[in-house]
């Protein structure tokens, strides 16, 4: 009898666990089933791939400048990433290690910033980005990419520099060390873990950016990957391409998931650091 | 590193607020200081009030179908099974996906002729006729809610699952031996240690929620059934052209996150010492 109902018991688990892999994973499933259909079996509801047609996946890149779409967004995603954590790693020295007055509020503040709704600096951000000449360019979305990744970065930096040990750099000192070889040739070997992972969410946070990309941009050779996929359009308004819609997005994807199954324990340390230590 | 952070993030910011109290149009001429005649506006436009409350909602339900989907995810995750390492990969996928492509995913699988969600309803018998469910007054908003908790549950399966991790195995086997129940070893050993990671899944995601703009705007465009309180500002800053009141509305965006976000750090800390 107990047997019975271990065994009941163990069913009902990996029933739950099949459920959650089914939640996971279909809508991405389904995702590549459609961009694989051209014409009207793309409204057919079976299963499987039966005649897979790569025609969305050339329709996207001819249909619009979608490769143009992929260069702007690498672009300044990696731009974005190099320059915060090269800051970042300034300041992350300076907040975890320098005592000087205000530091508590400062690691409050750059916290706060990170958390800013972004619309709140949308129109500010737009008239300041039209002073310097910078609407509809690339430059536009790197510095106002900045506003979110540096406090982030700087966070989550500041968290893992303090857990390093102080020995190491007191040696370094003693040894005749300047502050420049310091952070050089001592912290960044030691940090570069930490600096992988923030570095790799900093970049998918740039790379999915969407508020700032939309509004920032004016023409299709311009923008971003995922202003690219919300404004791919058909004929008219009630007709949307819907397989050339998912082929774009298994394009820009399958590298992303690729990215986080590579990092995976990382990325969840680099969460939790940034968040649980506040 | 400050005057970098005061130049990318708190110049904008200051301007936004200054707009707030102007009549800046764009390409229009020089803004001209109209005092709260934006703020007034704003009071007596039902649109706006309609995009606060849909805001409001959206996030209850979101984080709270986030918070129960992800701890049912976390506990499966906890216990010890072959595959678990995989089982735990792919939970991961759907917080990979960009968030304009979960939206553009769920926009194809929730459309209302070629859908398969209606498909498989109506193969089901459930339904009388197809449903539009981005469209519909009724389901506009409840759609984005379940796409948006699709996309985050991950992020709080794995908070709760670090957490769970932390907790000590003597501590349910002491609650065993003492013959407690398995919903009772959940209730009093479990969720109290689990307060911490709980509790920062809970801020991360509720001020997330509160200046949600890429679902809700890539699902149902500007819809005012689903129209969130970011949409309204930035449809009135951009479509309309009225820099002055959506930045009045933006800055009362940032004024609702920072009250939300003083009394859940409040509350947090009673919880704590509870």
């Amino acid at each position: 009898m107990r047997r019975w109902r271990r065994r009941g018991a163990q069913a009902l688990f990996f029933l739950l666990i099949a459920a959650i892999l089914f939640y996971a994973l279909f809508p991405f499933y389904w995702a590549v089933v459609s961009s694989l259909r051209s014409g009207s079996r793309l409204f057919s509801i079976s299963l499987l791939p039966l005649h897979p047609a790569w025609s969305n996946y050339l329709a996207v890149f001819q249909a619009e400048p979608f490769f143009r779409n992929i260069l702007n967004s690498l672009f300044v995603a990696t731009l974005v990433v190099l320059i915060s954590l090269g800051f970042a790693l300034g300041a992350a020295y300076a907040l975890g290690r320098l005592r000087f007055a205000g530091r508590r509020m400062l690691l409050m503040t750059i916290l706060g910033v990170s958390m800013f709704p972004q619309i709140a600096v949308l129109s500010g951000m737009f008239f300041i980005v039209r002073t310097l000449g910078l609407y509809n360019t690339p430059w536009a979305l790197v510095l106002s990419y900045l506003i979110f990744t540096l406090p982030f970065t700087t966070w989550v930096l500041t968290a893992f520099m303090r857990e390093l040990p102080r020995e190491l750099e007191e040696a370094a000192i003693v040894d005749g060390a300047r502050p420049l070889t310091l952070v050089l040739r001592v912290l960044l070997p030691l940090l570069a873990p930490a600096m992988v992972t923030t570095g790799v969410l900093a970049f998918i946070a740039s790379w999915n950016e969407f508020l700032f990309a939309l509004t920032f941009t004016l023409t299709p050779d311009e923008r971003t990957v995922p202003v690219a996929i919300a404004l791919i359009s058909g004929a008219s308004a009630y007709e949307l391409p819907w397989g050339r819609i998912m082929a774009a997005s298994v394009i820009v994807t399958l590298p992303l998931i690729a990215l986080v199954l590579a990092f995976q324990n990382r990325i969840v340390s680099g969460l939790t650091a940034g968040a649980v230590k506040g | 590193m400050l005057a970098a952070l005061a130049v990318v993030a708190g110049w904008p910011f200051l301007q936004t607020i200054w707009l707030g109290f102007t009549d800046a149009e764009l390409g229009g001429g020089p803004a001209k200081f109209v005092g709260l005649d934006n703020f007034g506006g704003l009071l007596e436009d039902p649109t706006w009030w309609r995009a606060v409350a849909n805001t409001l909602v959206f996030t209850v339900l979101s984080v709270s179908l986030e918070a129960a989907l992800g701890m049912v995810i976390a506990l499966a995750l906890d216990r010890r099974f072959p595959g678990r390492s995989l089982v735990r990969a792919a939970v991961i996928v759907p917080w990979a996906i960009p968030t304009v492509v979960s939206a553009k995913l769920w926009a194809w699988m929730l459309n209302d002729v070629f859908g398969i969600v209606n498909a498989v309803l109506d193969g089901l018998g459930l339904l009388a006729k197809p449903v539009a469910w981005v469209a519909a007054p009724g389901t506009a908003l409840l759609s984005v809610v379940l796409v948006d908790a699709w996309k985050t549950t991950p992020f709080v399966a794995l908070l709760l699952l670090a957490g769970l991790q932390g907790i000590p195995g003597e501590l349910y086997e002491a609650g065993r031996i003492d013959g407690a129940k398995p919903l009772q070893i959940f209730v009093f050993i479990t969720l109290p240690l689990l307060r911490p990671a709980l509790l920062v899944a809970l801020i991360f995601r509720t001020l997330d929620a509160l200046r949600v703009f890429d679902i809700i705007y890539v699902i149902a465009g500007d819809n005012p059934a689903s129209m969130s309180m970011s949409v309204f500002a930035r449809q009135s800053l951009v479509e309309f052209q009225q820099v002055g009141y959506g930045s009045a509305a933006a800055s009362l965006v940032f004024v609702i996150v920072a009250v939300v976000t003083v009394i859940y750090v409040r509350a947090g800390r009673l919880w704590q010492e509870a």
